[in-house]
């Protein structure tokens, strides 16, 4: 297993005081906290912080790490003293309410794995997503993942096949990962940032408790011609002069397939047309709303520079007159 | 081969889905007394003009949001409710200037 640093994850020194590595960890959890950042790793950077906060602000906790030394480099290969278990206890520590057990570090579980196992698995009632509060039927915990999925998954629907590592804990209360595979219905119209729940695929509850939920948040990929605003879907559109000066019916695409759009006479660039019920599906439908942008050709001949000239003489046109110039 | 999965469906927390009281007390390990007073901090808004209190698929990620910001950042229940209001808001500003910047810049 890797060396964790936990000083250097926190950007403290070894002697730091409680209060410093407190403000150094409120600092860093603002930042990279997963509900706040929107950072594509930041549930990751979040939980290093949040494991090496649990180590530096519990006094025992640090004492033992501290005797490892620091003479370890982070993410030095590491195995724990063979003396570790019978010079340190932390069978009975607890104190570690509302993390899931998924969510520290191997070299976290092997140093201090014990203070998980303080408390029957089902004392802490409920996921770790809600916070651990609660005092009901013991349950499996829920579960949380992320999948993301294009823009056309997201309005055509679809199956995925994701994988969900799932803890449950054996005869010894030791922490043991399943990897348990499903198949999961994507139905169309799923929009970005909207949560799925799974009921009962979950952790297993203890004993004859039934298992927790699994929620899975859904992230739809960046398109590169298509923006979402909630169901709307949003696309630029180039046009040339002409057909925004004369009106022109011209083809569009959208997510369920090219149509054709009416653009009016004397349509102007950033002119937003509405394509009703054409944005992401459901009981409301979405819009797409196409923004024109008018392209103008660069004149490639003498010719056509005459013709530059010709507008120029025949269109009284000052595009500036509301700046008074 | 190993056998491929049997296809799950799940529930989209939208604003079509409708939690009862008791099925949000179920889902979220929450008393009744701990929803209320979600309801009275703003973290939690139930449907209007229902007889009985019931709540959106979409009130169940802020509340998933507002404990979590409670239990990781160490911040009260109004407090998130403060968060939740303005990440929202952020969120929504971000999608606007993603959207104008496209238009402006291809």
């Amino acid at each position: 297993m890797e060396y964790k640093d936990y000083y250097k994850i926190l950007g403290v020194a070894r002697d730091a005081d409680k209060d410093a590595i407190k403000r150094a960890y409120r600092k860093l959890a603002h930042k990279h906290h997963p509900d706040v950042s929107k950072e594509p790793d930041a549930a990751e950077r979040f939980k290093e912080v949040k494991e090496a906060y649990e180590v530096l602000s519990d006094p025992e906790k640090r004492a033992a790490y501290d005797q490892l030394g620091s003479g370890w480099r982070q993410g030095q290969s590491f195995e724990p003293p063979p003396d570790w278990e019978t010079n340190f206890d932390f069978g009975g520590a607890g104190g570690l309410g509302g993390m899931g057990a998924e969510e520290f570090s191997e070299f976290f579980e092997n140093l201090f794995g014990g203070g998980f196992r303080a408390g029957p698995f089902g004392g802490r009632t409920r996921g770790s997503a809600w916070g651990g509060g609660g005092g009901y039927a013991a349950r499996g915990e829920d579960q949380h993942a992320r999948i993301e999925v294009s823009l056309e998954e997201a309005f055509h629907g679809g199956h995925r096949r994701i994988q969900v590592s799932v803890p449950a804990r054996d005869a010894q209360g030791r922490v043991t990962h399943h990897t348990r595979n499903l198949d999961v219905t994507l139905p169309a119209g799923i929009r970005d940032g909207q949560q799925i729940r799974l009921s009962g695929q979950g952790s297993a509850g203890p004993g004859d408790g039934p298992a927790g939920d699994l929620y899975l948040a859904v992230h739809i990929r960046p398109h590169p011609h298509f923006q979402l605003d909630g169901k709307d879907v949003y696309l630029n559109l180039p046009v040339t002069p002409w057909e925004a000066a004369l009106g022109a019916k011209v083809r569009v695409p959208t997510l369920g397939g090219p149509v054709t759009l009416n653009v009016p006479a004397g349509a102007q660039s950033g002119q937003k047309l509405r394509l009703k019920g054409r944005g992401l599906p459901g009981s409301h439908p979405g819009d797409q709303y196409v923004v024109l942008q008018i392209r103008v050709p660069k004149p490639e001949t003498e010719e056509q520079s005459e013709l530059y000239r010709q507008m120029a003489q025949k269109m009284a046109f000052n595009p500036r007159s509301q700046l008074g110039v | 081969m190993p056998k491929p999965p049997r296809p799950v469906t799940g529930i989209v927390l939208d604003e079509r889905t409708v939690y009862t009281l008791g099925e949000l007390g179920r889902a979220s390990g929450l008393g009744a007394d701990e929803i209320l007073y979600m309801v009275e901090v703003g973290i939690l808004e139930p449907v209007p003009e229902q007889p009985r209190w019931c709540f959106t698929g979409a009130s169940v990620s802020r509340l998933q949001t507002a404990l979590r910001l409670q239990r990781d950042l160490g911040i009260n229940l109004e407090g998130a409710a403060l968060a939740l209001d303005l990440l929202e808001e952020v969120n929504r500003l971000r999608r606007r200037a993603d959207l104008l910047e496209r238009q402006l810049f291809g």
